[in-house]
Formats: C-alpha cells, sequence, structure tokens
C-alpha cells in the first residue's frame, strides 16, 4: 500500500516510491518537489519566503524559506540515498492571491519573489528545472510521486494538470 | 515594548483581545444584519496562536472553498483584517443581498462577486471603526480585494507576514452565522508591533 504524506506551511517531508508528497491549498508559497529518478527518493518542501539572510531574529524553521528549506530538503534525500547530480526540480505555486488597487508592496509580490529566490537556489545546488506552474493569481494542491516524478496539480474550477 | 513576544501577548492579554474581537464584530455583525434585514449570531471570539502547519485547519481544511475579502489596515496599527465566508454560504448571502436579482449558479459572476466585495468593505468597516472607537487610534482599511480560493491559499497571504517574525500566526477569529445557511468568519491580524499599541492606547501596562 502506498502512502501520501501530508506536507504542512512552512514545512518539508520526504519519501520513497511508491509513496507520494501534497502539500494542500498552496498560496504565494511555493511547493519545491526534487527527486533522484534513479533511487525513487524524493521530497516536497512548502516555502514562505524567499531568504533567510533577510531576517534577523528567532527563526529557527529552516523550511520555511527558499534558500535553507531546499537545502534542507536535499540534505535529506541524500541521506535518504539520493545523488545530488542526479536530482531534479518541479515547483508550483507563488501566485498572487489579492491584487490590491495601484499596490505593488512586498506583499504583493511575495509570490513572485518566492518563484525567483526558488530557482535561484536550484541553479546554485545544479538542480535542474524540469518544469514549473506558478504565477497566476489563484490556490493549487500539488502531489508529487517520486516513481514517475509526476507532479499533480489541482486548482478551484480547473482540471487536473500534470507536469 | 516592541520585542514583546506572540507568546507574551497571547498568555497575558488573552481576554482584551477576546473583547477587542467581540466589540468589532459585534459591530459588524449589526451592520450585516441591516443589510440582510435578518438576525446573525455570532460565537464567542477566539485568541489563536497557530503553527503555520495548523492554520490550514482552522476553517474546515485547507482545500474548503472560500469567498475571502482582504483588507490592510493602515495608520497607527498595521496588518490586515479578512472577512472569510465559506462558499455555499457566500452563495446565499449574495442571493439575498442583491435581492434575488442573479440567477442561482451565477453568484461568483462579476456583479455578485462584486456585491460581496462592497458587503467585505461595509462590516469590516464598522468593525475596525469601533477598534478605532474603542483604542482613539486612527485605523483606515485599504480598498478590499477578493477572491474565490482554498481557505490554505487565502490564509498564506497573513501568513506570509507573520512568516517574517516568526514561527506561528497570531490572530482575532469571530464566527458568525444565522438559523439557516450562513457560516463565515472575521479575522484580524495586527503585525506583530501592533499588538503593543492596541494594549497601550487600552492602558494596560506593556512589558
Amino acid at each position: 500500500m502506498s502512502e501520501i504524506i501530508k506536507v504542512g506551511m512552512a514545512d518539508l517531508k520526504t519519501c520513497k516510491a511508491p509513496d507520494g508528497v501534497t502539500t494542500l491549498g498552496l498560496g504565494s508559497c511555493v511547493g519545491v518537489a526534487i527527486r533522484d529518478p534513479m533511487t525513487k527518493v524524493g521530497g516536497l518542501a512548502h516555502i514562505m519566503l524567499p531568504d533567510s539572510t533577510a531576517i534577523k531574529n528567532g527563526n529557527m524553521n529552516v523550511a520555511k524559506f527558499a534558500d535553507t528549506g531546499i537545502a534542507e530538503l536535499v540534505s535529506q534525500l541524500e541521506r535518504l540515498g539520493a545523488q545530488r547530480s542526479r536530482m531534479v526540480a518541479k515547483i508550483a505555486g507563488g501566485a498572487t492571491m489579492f491584487s490590491f488597487q495601484g499596490n505593488s508592496s512586498l506583499m504583493g509580490q511575495v509570490g513572485q519573489r518566492n518563484v525567483e529566490a526558488t530557482k535561484a537556489k536550484l541553479q546554485e545546488l545544479k538542480i535542474p528545472l524540469l518544469a514549473e506552474d506558478t504565477g497566476k493569481n489563484y490556490g493549487r494542491t500539488v502531489i508529487f510521486y517520486p516513481e514517475t516524478g509526476e507532479f499533480h496539480i489541482r486548482a478551484v474550477g480547473k482540471d487536473e494538470s500534470v507536469i | 515594548m516592541g520585542n514583546m513576544s506572540l507568546e507574551q501577548v497571547t498568555e497575558n492579554y488573552y481576554d482584551v483581545l477576546k473583547e477587542l474581537g467581540n466589540i468589532g464584530a459585534g459591530n459588524a455583525m449589526t451592520a450585516l444584519a441591516q443589510m440582510l434585514q435578518c438576525k446573525v449570531d455570532m460565537k464567542v471570539p477566539q485568541v489563536r496562536l497557530l503553527e503555520f502547519s495548523a492554520v490550514g485547519d482552522m476553517m474546515g481544511g485547507e482545500e474548503q472553498i472560500m469567498v475571502g475579502v482582504f483588507l490592510g489596515v493602515e495608520g497607527d496599527i498595521t496588518g490586515s483584517m479578512m472577512f472569510l465566508v465559506e462558499e455555499e454560504s457566500a452563495r446565499h448571502l449574495i442571493r439575498k443581498i442583491t435581492m434575488g436579482m442573479l440567477p442561482e449558479g451565477s453568484e461568483f459572476e462579476e456583479m455578485g462577486l462584486s456585491a460581496m466585495k462592497e458587503v467585505g468593505n461595509i462590516i469590516t468597516g464598522a468593525y475596525l471603526n469601533s477598534l478605532s472607537t474603542l483604542t482613539n487610534l486612527k485605523i483606515f482599511p485599504t480598498p478590499p480585494a477578493l477572491t474565490v480560493d482554498m481557505a490554505g491559499a487565502i490564509l498564506s497571504v497573513p501568513a506570509i507576514q507573520f512568516g517574517i517574525f516568526g514561527d506561528k500566526i497570531l490572530l482575532i477569529q469571530s464566527q458568525f452565522y444565522d438559523e439557516v445557511e450562513l457560516d463565515g468568519y472575521f479575522v484580524l491580524i495586527p503585525d506583530l508591533e501592533s499588538y503593543a499599541k492596541i494594549l497601550q492606547a487600552l492602558g494596560l501596562p506593556v512589558v
């Protein structure tokens, strides 16, 4: 029996095929799915903010940030036998949930900045980004299967898509 | 005083914050009941300090479809305010407010959502006005924005604000309902540093 493991907001989880990982209702946060196709080990991080270094005190949760969250996910996958050189990634989320009139504040752009920071970190770690479904103005629920690398995406009022 | 942690705020001032929610939501309910010309009840407000992972569960699960009206709060305090109504309940509310002008099933088209946004604007305005009167602080709402989406996705917006300060979110939540179809929430989410200002304005000793 395969199991689908749930990842909460500012959280990350790993699994081995045939299990999968899911996170529900991604808004401006980004879901980063990484797997090693050879060992079929994979994981999902639900990151909230782009950059841990921009924040000074009392932030112990590494899964919250794109930079530290992706680094932690990668090292957890390595402990499960995955190899960095084989890892590939897919990402989803980073929406702008509310469009404010005449407002381009920090909060309005956090989704986009999360996506940019995620891509930058993946590039730094030399993990190829195979596919993405990011931006726009709606929430997404995602399920990732390390067996096949399929990343299923559901949104309100839309058909399920697979990237 | 700007260094108060969320835990301190919650433990020491729980009842005060709950009472704020009570007064704010009470006024908002009166405004809503007048608009709908029916009786609307509310439950005792809750002050909640939540882990981010628990945020999605607070209103029927991350994937519960909701209509969310979101306003920024500006002035002497900053933060945000949300008015959230469960999908079916929102359809009912929109039909009622547009007095049967909209055919069933078309509630979430442009006209219905525009009406809903205005409802959100008026009643959150009533909520914030009463807080302003009570605390003598200037509190202005920004123009509202609306979306129909999963609760988890909607609530990620205020959660991210709190993510900058720590790993939990503090909010004042009031649930309202009527005998039949209405079910929704007000959530007031002051930024961390605004809690100290609110408490001080009420004459409470802030450590």
